[in-house]
């Protein structure tokens, strides 16, 4: 399983945790599962999230692989000018 | 083949670092570049906007019957005439464009015309009828947080917004680890003070602009400034009820963006009058209009409170930030509380950010979205820990510096970053050690930005001569044309003039992001660099078919086919020009492409230096000189990167002293100009000087970090604790114009 930290205003769709476990071996997989175990997290996900995972930021990339063992950070989605 | 140094270059470059001549200057110089409002076709029509005196009303009727029956009028559009959105923010960013139902700021479009010259569709447009019901406003978020403030919209709230606020506050974000009353409770001096920014406008030059057409078939051309062509597309196809592939949209040059031109305002408008009229519509803002209804940045009332031990180290730290992003949901506040802090290494640290609606225009991003007005306020109480415990305020930052293995303050551990190389830059620089004179004060900040990758295509076309086509999706805003060029020329091996760089239509060259998030030098050069290694492909493969050899036994160095040794067989070097002439009998036209799907583009430091000198009877603050630190993982064009890192410290330079929305009592816009909104000019301003770290991004095959949006993030801070340490009083609030130093001054007494 891999364990996924939610930036702290998530925690009411989690109820009030603020790392959560979902199966997966990449970000569309993982994302689809946390998505599942928690509905409440649906519409975020759906909306756009970022995934920082060991360290390096991904907005769009369903396929990059992530181990249990990865540190992973859900994010918001993000933008720059 | 060493595999390593093939896919990763970071030494031995030919090209790659040096300066060349920019291939857009001369045109840009002599007046032959075409812009925006440059652009003229045949039986062209005029558009001009009828916009909201009221910050916030109800429409209650339009009549546009006189209108229409004045001379030269072809159309009026209202949002009667563009396709209702299903997802909220596609239906905001209409909204935005033009109002539906309720005007909700001053400037705010509620109908458009077009005739045959712009006078006769500015008259026809003031001869439109409104009927409003005039609703209570407000413009500033404090007031509008309070329990009784007017609101906005209902039910836009996310959910997770704590009980208690009203529903102009529609986001609520958290970040942070640790304990932070526990990390309070170990400081020998707390410090906790609440800044105010004002609302400020990306103040591009050229204003906002389009020619858009569209013919009876269902298919339109729009010709617009703006920095990402597809994004435009993606926006007015849907609210015009277009297939995206129908809608051709040509980027034209641009004067500025900064992240103004990553939304659309003119553009649907445009392509609404073209429909109903039948003919091309030319839309060109007013700079009141730019002002008034194009996107400044957010406003921003931040409370910060940090703990500090006697050697300087942070034991904890905490912000509450609430920014206004106008009349709509803003995601920014994310943006700034993920930045807050994350230029350091802390146990204890929080960030709470809210959104709020007021009658203001629909924020538009603006060089790192959320994050100078967010470091200000936390770089301030830093420098102020350090000057009342009496450190130096470099040691203390480099003491608590961001590093290798630091858990963020956003989440995410770092790996290799620049942020200490940067402040040991600065501390080693002469400008450190400079002596000041009276009333002089000299301020530090350090600076935060994510960057971005994202997506982007490239097509690398050889030409029967052996010179080389490139065409790219992303508007050049900051010289990547260039860069471009120079990593394509790099990766063949052919000199910079042998490749000319173009940035394609949406329909000649594969979707590409907007040019934002400091994001093309990065992304395009990878595309760029895989596509020129696609074109070396099929080259080297032409050449084995010449040769009769395997593909595999054929190298390609300086710009030239080779066997890869003895055993390959001898024969010359064939180089890039005679492959291309041949091309046409060896397999056909040669070319190489790339769609990328990048990330990895590596987060950004920098470290900003500045004096000033602030005079006690009028509160001027003058900037005597200024030094920008910043990694740039490789400059392929170091002068553009100074140019970069010198641009945003001039905007930021604007921001802290001078420049600011300023709205009535009467919820409308009393600055609408340049000359009473302040940016500064040359002579406001000594020379930049610049500091380029080179510490390669692991992310990207030659290097790259991105560098545009950084640099505007420290110069708030590093000019407000210069000018709070040269009037020895702590200011707050920015801009720092001359009344407002003069006052603070003045209550110290």
């Amino acid at each position: 399983m891999v364990k996924v930290t939610l930036w702290g205003s998530l925690r009411s769709a989690t109820g009030g945790l603020e790392q959560v476990e979902a199966s997966g071996t990449n970000t569309r997989e993982v994302l689809d599962d946390l998505a599942k175990k928690y509905p409440a997290l649906e519409t975020v996900i759906a909306g756009g999230v970022s995934l920082a995972i060991d360290g390096t930021i991904y907005k769009d990339a369903w396929f990059t692989p992530i181990s249990d063992s990865s540190e992973v950070v859900l994010m918001p989605y993000m933008a720059g000018g | 083949m060493n595999m390593t140094k093939r896919l990763r270059k970071t030494e031995g470059f030919k090209i790659v670092g040096t300066r060349p001549q920019r291939p857009d200057g001369i045109e840009k110089v002599t007046g032959r570049a075409l812009y925006g409002a440059d652009l003229s076709v045949p039986d062209m029509l005029h558009g001009a906007v009828l916009r909201s005196p009221h910050p916030h009303a109800r429409i209650v009727s339009i009549d546009a019957s006189a209108a229409l029956e004045m001379p030269g009028v072809r159309a009026v559009v209202t949002s009667a005439d563009f396709k209702k959105q299903a997802k909220f923010f596609m239906q905001d960013t209409l909204d935005n464009c033009m109002a539906r139902d309720f005007a909700l700021y001053d400037g705010h479009a509620v109908a458009a015309v077009a005739a045959k010259t712009r006078k006769q569709a500015e008259e026809a447009a003031a001869k439109i009828r409104v009927e409003y019901e005039i609703l209570p406003h407000v413009t500033e978020v404090e007031d509008a947080m309070k329990p009784d403030a007017p609101i906005l919209h209902a039910g836009r709230s996310y959910r997770n917004i704590p009980e208690g606020n009203n529903a102009n506050v529609t986001n609520y974000v958290e970040f942070g680890h640790g304990d932070v009353e526990a990390g309070f409770k170990d400081a020998d001096l707390i410090v906790e003070r609440s800044f105010k920014t004002a609302a400020t406008h990306q103040g591009y030059i050229e204003p906002n602009a389009c020619v858009a057409s569209m013919g009876p078939d269902g298919r339109g051309e729009l010709w617009v400034t703006t920095q990402g062509h597809y994004m435009v597309r993606d926006f007015c196809a849907p609210f015009l009820g277009l297939e995206e592939s129908k809608l051709r949209v040509t980027p034209s040059e641009i004067g500025g963006g900064f992240g103004g031109k990553t939304t659309v305002f003119l553009e649907p408008v445009a392509l609404a009058l073209a429909q109903k009229s039948g003919k091309p519509v030319k839309m060109v803002m007013s700079r009141e209009e730019v002002f008034r209804a194009s996107g400044p940045t957010v406003s921003s009332w931040t409370d910060v409170k940090i703990g500090m031990t006697r050697d300087g180290k942070i034991t904890a730290a905490q912000a509450k930030l609430r920014y206004q992003g106008g009349a709509f949901p803003c995601g920014t506040i994310a943006l700034g509380a993920m930045t807050a802090f994350a230029a350091y290494d802390l146990e204890n640290v929080q960030a709470l950010g809210w959104n709020v609606m007021t009658n203001r225009p629909m924020q538009a991003s603006y060089r790192a979205p959320g994050a100078p007005m967010a470091i200000y306020t936390v770089e301030s109480v830093v420098d102020e820990l350090s000057q009342k415990l009496g450190l130096d305020p470099l040691e203390v930052r480099l003491k608590n510096a961001a590093k290798k293995g630091t858990k963020s303050s956003y989440g995410p551990t770092f790996s290799d970053i620049g942020l200490v190389a940067t402040l040991e830059a600065a501390k080693n620089h002469p400008h450190y050690r400079a002596p000041l004179g009276p009333n002089q004060g000299r301020g530090i900040s350090c600076g935060f930005w994510f960057n971005f990758g994202g997506n982007s295509s490239v097509s690398l076309h050889v030409s029967p001569d052996g010179t080389v086509a490139v065409t790219e999706g992303n508007p050049d805003i900051g010289g990547s044309r260039a860069s471009i060029s120079m990593m394509a020329a790099e990766e063949l091996g052919i000199p910079y003039d042998k490749v000319r760089t173009i940035v394609g239509d949406t329909n000649s060259i594969g979707y590409s992001d907007t040019t934002d998030g400091s994001r093309v030098t990065f992304t395009v050069g990878i595309a760029t660099i895989k596509a020129a290694r696609d074109a070396i492909r099929v080259m080297k493969g032409r050449a084995a078919k010449v040769w009769g050899i395997d593909e595999d036994a054929v190298i390609w160095e300086d710009g030239a086919a080779k066997p890869s040794g003895p055993n390959a067989g001898e024969f010359p070097p064939m180089t890039m020009e005679e492959i291309a002439r041949n091309a046409f009998k060896t397999g056909g036209p040669i070319a190489g492409h790339y769609e990328a799907n990048s990330d990895g583009a590596g987060v950004s430091f920098g470290v900003h230096l500045v004096d000033v000198e602030v005079d006690p009877e009028t509160g001027f603050t003058k900037i005597l000189r200024y030094t920008v630190f910043q990694d740039a993982g490789k400059a392929i064009h170091p002068a553009y990167v100074e140019g970069q890192m010198q641009g945003g410290a001039v905007q930021g330079i604007g921001w802290a002293l001078n420049e600011e929305y300023i709205y009535g009592a009467d919820g409308r816009l009393q600055n609408p100009g340049f000359l009473d909104y302040r940016i500064p000019v040359a002579s406001d301003l000594p020379m930049i000087d610049t500091v380029i770290l080179e510490i390669p991004n692991p992310g990207h095959p030659y290097g790259v970090r991105g560098v545009g949006e950084t640099s505007i993030v420290p110069p708030l801070a590093a000019i407000s604790n210069a000018v709070s340490r040269a009037a020895d009083v702590r200011l707050c609030e920015l801009p720092m114009s001359p009344p407002r130093v003069l006052a603070a001054i003045d209550a110290k007494g």
